[in-house]
C-alpha cells in the first residue's frame, strides 16, 4: 500500500459509522472529485485552501484504544493518514538504570514490570540469561514447569490481546469471553506462586517453588476446557461481516518491510516468515515438543488475528505434551548465595507473546550487572506502525495499533 | 526439595580459599567459561578483506562476536547484510567504561534468518566520537540509535532523525551513562514542566 495511493485500497465503503466516504468511493462522482488531495497537489496554485483538509492531530496519551500512554501524532488529509509520529517515553522507568544498582536476584522482579501482561516471560528470558552468564543449566523438571506457565501465559497475552483488540474495532463481547477465560489461567498462576499479574515465578537457576498439589490436574483441566471457547471467540469474529471489513487488508506490512524493520513474534509471521525462536534456537524444554509455527499470507490485520488463533491452540499443545511428560526431580540447580557471574556479555532471547525478548548483560564480575539491555518486542514493533498505516484511514489506526499487540511498559521501560 | 549429586556444570565459587594459595592465579578459574577464537569461512573473508580492523573475532558461552574498529564499522554492516545475508538487525545498544580513554562500547547484535545465526560486533569509540548510522541498512535502527543517543548522548551521522525518543526533548543529562546518578533528575526541566520543587 503506496502513501498517499488511495485508490489501492480494494474495500467498499466501511461498515462503520463513518460520515466521512472512503476516498475510493463507489460513486464515481465523489472518486473523481478534489476532495481528497495528497499534500503534492496543495502546491498548486490553482487550489484554495478549502480544498485543504490537512491538519495535524494527537491520539493519545491518554486515549483508551492506544492500549496505555501512547501518544501518536497524525498528520491527515481528511480522514487519510498522510504520516505519523509516535512520541513515547510516558511510562518510562530507567528499569535499565535500576538493574545496574540491584543484584542479579533482586532485579528478577523488576523485569515483570515491562510487559506486565505477560510477566512471566520476561523472568523466563532474564533467569535463562542469567542462568547462562553463570554456565548453569537449570533441572530438567523446572524447564518443564517454565514451559507451561510460560505457555499458559502466551495465552493468557493472546486473550487479553484479542479481547482488547476487538473492543477496540467495536466488538465488545470478545472482552468477556476471553477476560472470562483468561481468569483461569490467573488462579493458576495464583496457586502456583500467589501472584497472578506481576507472577515472579520463575528463580535464577531454577524455579523457587514446587508444583502445588493438583497442579497438573488443574492444567489438564483448563486444556479441556479452553479450546470450546477458543472456537467460541472464533465463531464471533472469523466470518463476521464486520470484523472482516476492519481487518481484511487493513495495516499491511510486506514480508521485506518486516524483516527490514526488525518486527518480530505473529507480526512478521502474519507477512509469511516462519521464523520462531521456539523452533529455531530452542531454549527451555521446547526441542522437546511438537507445534507448528502458523504464518500468514498477506501481512494484514486479518492474518495477525488468524496467526495468534492458531497460536493459541499450538500453545495448548505444547502445555498438554509438557504436563503428560513433566519428569521427577530437583527443580533448583545449585546457584551459589551471592551471585557473582564470571567478567563476560551475554545475550539471550525468547519467543514472548509478543516477540523476540533479549536481555543483553555485562557482567564485571561483581554482584551487580554492569549493564542489563532488554530489547523489547513492542518497541521495535511499534516502530514499523508509521509504514503500515501511511495511506489508510483514522479509524485503522486504532486497528493497527491493537494488532501489533504492544504494552507501553515494555515500550517505555 | 530432593538434593541431587553436586552439579559439575558450575564454576567455582568458593575462589577465595584457593587464589591465596599455591598456584599462581590460573587455576583459580578452570571450569570459567574463556573466549574461545571463532574460527569460520565469514570471519577467514572478513579478516583477509580488513586485517587489523577487525581486532577480535571470539566465542564466548557459545555466541560469536567481534571487535572491529569505527572507522570499518559502516562498510562491515553493509557487507554483513549484503554478502552474509544478516538481515535482521535486532539490537542496537551501548555500554559505557568512564574509567577507559574509549568510554563506550557499541554493540549491533544481528540475526540472519537464512542462516539461523546470531553474532555481535563491538567498536569501542571516545566520548564525542561520531558513529555513521546503520538506518540506512536496516531501517529497524531508526529507533534503536535514537535510544542509544537518549541514553548515553552518542551520535549517528546522517540519522534521519535523531532526537531524544525515552525521555522528554529539553531534558540535560544522558541517563545510562555511569557518572549519572541513580536519583539524579534533570530539576530544572522538573520545576519548569511539572510545577513541582523536585522529582524525588
Amino acid at each position: 500500500m503506496g502513501a498517499g495511493q488511495p485508490g489501492d485500497r480494494e474495500r467498499p465503503i466501511n461498515m462503520t459509522d463513518r460520515t466521512i466516504t472512503d476516498p475510493k468511493g463507489d460513486d464515481p462522482k465523489t472518486a473523481d472529485s478534489t476532495r481528497f488531495l495528497s499534500h503534492l497537489e496543495l502546491d498548486q496554485p490553482d487550489k484554495t485552501f478549502l480544498d485543504s483538509n490537512e491538519l495535524v492531530i494527537n491520539m493519545g496519551p491518554q486515549h483508551p484504544a492506544t492500549h496505555g500512554v501512547l501518544r501518536v501524532i497524525l498528520k491527515l488529509d481528511g480522514e487519510q493518514v498522510l504520516g505519523t509520529e509516535c512520541v513515547i517515553g510516558y511510562l518510562h522507568r530507567g528499569v535499565e538504570k535500576i538493574a545496574e544498582h540491584r543484584t542479579y536476584t533482586m532485579f528478577n522482579p523488576y523485569v515483570d514490570r515491562m510487559d506486565y501482561v505477560a510477566a512471566v516471560s520476561n523472568g523466563l528470558g532474564y533467569c535463562e540469561a542469567v542462568e547462562k552468564l553463570l554456565n548453569i543449566e537449570a533441572p530438567p523438571r523446572a524447564r518443564y514447569i517454565r514451559v507451561i506457565l510460560t505457555e499458559l501465559n502466551r495465552l493468557a497475552s493472546h486473550q487479553l490481546w484479542l479481547g482488547t483488540h476487538a473492543l477496540d474495532i467495536g466488538a465488545m463481547t470478545p472482552l468477556f469471553y476471553t477476560f472470562r477465560d483468561r481468569e483461569e489461567i490467573l488462579k493458576i498462576f495464583e496457586k502456583y506462586c500467589g501472584a497472578r499479574l506481576t507472577t515472579h515465578a520463575f528463580r535464577i537457576g531454577g524455579c523457587q517453588y514446587e508444583t502445588y498439589e493438583g497442579f497438573e490436574r488443574d492444567v489438564i483441566k483448563f486444556l479441556d476446557f479452553v479450546p470450546p471457547k477458543i472456537d467460541e471467540y472464533e465463531e464471533l469474529l472469523t466470518t463476521n461481516r464486520i470484523w472482516l471489513e476492519r481487518t481484511k487488508g487493513v495495516g499491511v506490512i510486506s514480508k521485506a518491510d518486516a524483516i527490514a524493520l526488525g518486527v518480530t513474534g505473529p507480526v512478521l509471521r502474519a507477512s509469511g516468515v516462519k521464523w520462531d525462536l521456539r523452533k529455531a534456537q530452542p531454549y527451555a524444554a521446547y526441542s522437546d515438543f511438537d507445534f507448528e509455527v502458523p504464518i500468514g499470507a498477506n501481512g494484514d490485520t486479518y492474518d495477525r488475528y488468524s496467526v495468534r488463533m492458531e497460536e493459541m491452540r499450538q500453545s495448548l499443545r505444547i502445555i498438554r505434551q509438557a504436563v503428560e511428560k513433566i519428569p521427577e526431580g530437583p527443580i533448583m540447580a545449585k546457584v551459589p548465595k551471592v551471585m557473582k557471574p564470571p567478567v563476560g556479555e551475554v545475550y539471550h532471547s525468547i519467543e514472548a507473546p509478543k516477540g523476540e525478548l533479549g536481555y543483553f548483560i555485562v557482567s564485571d564480575g561483581s554482584t551487580q550487572p554492569y549493564r542489563v539491555r532488554v530489547r523489547p518486542p513492542s518497541f521495535v514493533n511499534l516502530q514499523a506502525l508509521d509504514n503500515m498505516v501511511r495511506g489508510a484511514l483514522v479509524a485503522d489506526v486504532i486497528a493497527v495499533i491493537g494488532t501489533l499487540d504492544i504494552v507501553l511498559g515494555e515500550v517505555d521501560r | 526439595m530432593p538434593e541431587e549429586p553436586k552439579s559439575p556444570t558450575l564454576p567455582p565459587s568458593g575462589e577465595p580459599k584457593s587464589t591465596a594459595g599455591h598456584a599462581p592465579a590460573v587455576p583459580a578459574k578452570p571450569a570459567g567459561p574463556v573466549p574461545i577464537p571463532w574460527d569460520s569461512a565469514m570471519v577467514g573473508k572478513l579478516k583477509g578483506q580488513y586485517g587489523s580492523g577487525i581486532r577480535e573475532a571470539n566465542t564466548y558461552l557459545g555466541q560469536n562476536y567481534m571487535v572491529v574498529e569505527p572507522s570499518i564499522v559502516s562498510e562491515l554492516l553493509q557487507i554483513l547484510r549484503d554478502r552474509e545475508q544478516f538481515d535482521y538487525c535486532v539490537d542496537v545498544t551501548a555500554v559505557h567504561y568512564p574509567q577507559r580513554e574509549k568510554q563506550f562500547d557499541l554493540i549491533w547484535i544481528l540475526y540472519s534468518f537464512p542462516r539461523n545465526e546470531r553474532i555481535r560486533v563491538k567498536t569501542m569509540i571516545a566520548d564525542g566520537e561520531r558513529v555513521p548510522s546503520a538506518v540506512p541498512i536496516w531501517a529497524t535502527a531508526n529507533w534503536l540509535e535514537r535510544e542509544v543517543f537518549d541514553m548515553f548522548g552518542i551520535r549517528f551521522d546522517g540519522h534521519p532523525d535523531l532526537k531524544r525518543i525515552l525521555l522528554p526533548d529539553g531534558w540535560k543529562g544522558h541517563p545510562l551513562r555511569k557518572d549519572y546518578g541513580i536519583i539524579q533528575q534533570d530539576q530544572e526541566w522538573v520545576q519548569a514542566n511539572l510545577g513541582i520543587e523536585s522529582g524525588q
